[in-house]
């Protein structure tokens, strides 16, 4: 799932600071289960957000809700008959969903209440840590179901490099080297041998690298 | 070793002799200067000169400028190049330039992290890896083509090389694997990471040997010179990958300040004559970090000095 951390407080109150009638609007997506953008946090975001404007002596007002998802129309059209009621509205969406957001309200100031970070697992409650880079051609396949794209702070299809010790990778000795996981997978599958077949370089066109991009499902649509 | 090039470097592999490899470190400067005096320290005690490319993510005057410059002298040149920096594009661009100069040696490199560098904070690029790099050189060489497909007449005679640390995680055979791996990509020579653990590089080269890859591939020996205790002690904690024994950090530590140095010496002088004997090494690569100056003397005591002239 994409995981995301609230953003600052400082940085929200600097973007609010001269709004009176604000929207904090949760999204009961992804955010929510990393506990960075529900309709929890938009309620205690809300809440600060009021004692910061009672506390400079001015008047506001800051409702929050949640939507289901920010990421599709027909849930962000439940806030159609009362965004006119705000100046503004903080997303606690992804980065997808507070620009969804923005996309259909586009005569309305939206601001990220979130930093999206990645798409990751829930190690542990508060703990979150990257799986995937969406680079849309998986090759866990030949890795066995590690993927060094998003595990080697290289992203090296034949790794390990020289610089991995213990087990942990250069950059830091707290993220596990991911090559070393693959090496140790594969073995444990008895797929060495696909250790040894060097990679050949990757073709990047669906990944980032290719620009901005689109699934079209033809079967999928009417 | 398959593909023969006009190599000195190879050649004198091939003639049995133990070659002998150094570096020179480009400055943080536009001062190309530097670069020729590092290489007259080293000139006549060595067979070919690595040129580092942005080592340790520090921004420095570029490796093939610098290769240029060493060839331009009537000096062999090895290219380091590492694919932190640049795309394939740009890869295989230089790899053609180098060539046009008459560079006949790359030594292919992923390279650190920019996280250990002066630009931390930079985008890096990893569009190939080392492995990758190796194949795409040997491509460009032994078909005449790009990555792209598009095929060309005058090719880039390269020897190709890479880096070897059998020091790394999680474990020698994993290393083994590896240069495997890289052979199998058309490695033909390989620099290890400095040694100090000598029975660690032993099981190393022994699988190497048991393996046959030492028919395929060179191996130079890492050699790095210690200056003091205090550097010891740094690559034993600091260096990822860097494996110093702790008889190592007390034998330097052991001796008085003024005389560290020399120890530091001695010591590399004694790996030297070991790993000599050892099956599959087929010569060194000194690492003399700033300390180029210290080169000849390490070749002369160690009985690799005059180098063997080849047949032109």
């Amino acid at each position: 799932m994409i995981k995301a951390k609230p953003k600052p407080m400082e940085e929200i109150i600097d973007n609010v600071k001269g709004f009176s009638k604000l929207l904090i609007a949760g999204c009961d997506g992804c955010v929510t289960v990393c506990e960075a953008g529900g309709l929890k946090e938009a309620k205690v975001l809300a809440a600060a957000l009021r004692l910061y404007f009672t506390q400079g002596g001015k008047q506001a007002q800051v409702d929050e809700t949640s939507l289901t998802r920010q990421c599709e129309k027909e849930y962000l059209a439940q806030l159609s008959d009362r965004i006119d009621n705000y100046d503004a509205v903080v997303s606690l969406a992804c980065g997808c969903g507070i620009q969804y957001l923005a996309e259909m309200y586009d005569k309305k100031v939206v601001f990220p209440g979130v930093d999206t970070c990645f798409l990751g697992v829930n190690e542990e409650r508060g703990l979150y840590s990257e799986r995937c880079q969406a680079c849309g051609r998986c090759i866990l396949a030949e890795t066995g179901g590690i993927c060094p794209i998003a595990r080697c702070s290289k992203r090296m299809l034949n790794g390990p490099c020289g610089g991995s010790e213990g087990g942990k990778c250069e950059v830091n000795k707290d993220i596990p080297c991911g090559w070393e996981l693959i090496y140790e997978r594969l073995k444990t599958l008895g797929q060495l041998e696909r250790f040894e077949t060097p990679t050949v370089p990757k073709d990047w066109t669906t990944s980032r690298d290719g620009g901005p991009r689109k699934i079209v499902r033809e079967d999928l649509r009417i | 070793m398959s593909a023969e090039t006009p190599s000195k470097l190879q050649r004198m592999i091939k003639a049995g002799h133990l070659a002998v490899t150094s570096e020179v470190g480009p400055p943080r400067s536009a001062d190309g200067a530097v670069i020729e005096r590092k290489a007259e320290l080293i000139k006549d005690y060595v067979d070919a000169i690595n040129v580092t490319d942005n080592q340790t993510s520090v921004c420095r005057l570029c490796s093939l400028a610098a290769c240029i410059r060493i060839k331009q002298m009537g000096l062999e040149p090895v290219l380091q190049m590492v694919t932190r920096d640049r795309n394939r594009i740009a890869l295989q661009s230089d790899i053609l330039g180098a060539a046009s100069f008459g560079i006949n040696n790359i030594l292919c490199l992923t390279g650190d992290h920019q996280h250990f560098g002066d630009h931390a904070t930079c985008a890096n690029v990893f569009d190939l890896d080392s492995t990758q790099l190796a194949m795409t050189v040997r491509m460009m060489r032994d078909e005449g083509k790009l990555l792209g497909g598009f095929e060309f007449e005058v090719r880039p005679q390269m020897f190709i090389g890479a880096a070897a640390n059998p020091f790394a995680g999680p474990n020698v055979d994993i290393r083994v694997a590896r240069l495997a791996k890289k052979v199998a990509a058309g490695v033909q020579f390989v620099q290890t990471q400095c040694i100090y653990n000598m029975d660690t590089f032993k099981t190393f080269m022994k699988m190497v040997v048991d393996r046959g890859l030492h028919e395929k591939v060179a191996v130079l020996a890492g050699i790095t010179p210690m200056k003091n205790v205090g550097m010891a002690k740094y690559m034993k904690n600091r260096v990822p990958g860097i494996d110093v024994p702790d008889e190592i950090v007390k034998r330097m530590g052991g001796v008085p300040k003024e005389k560290q140095a020399e120890e530091g010496i001695n010591l590399a002088i004694e790996q030297m004559e070991e790993l000599k004997g050892v099956e599959g090494v087929r010569g060194f690569h000194i690492m003399a970090i700033e300390w180029e100056e210290k080169v000849p003397e390490i070749v002369k005591r160690v009985g690799l000095y005059p180098r063997p002239q080849l047949a032109a």
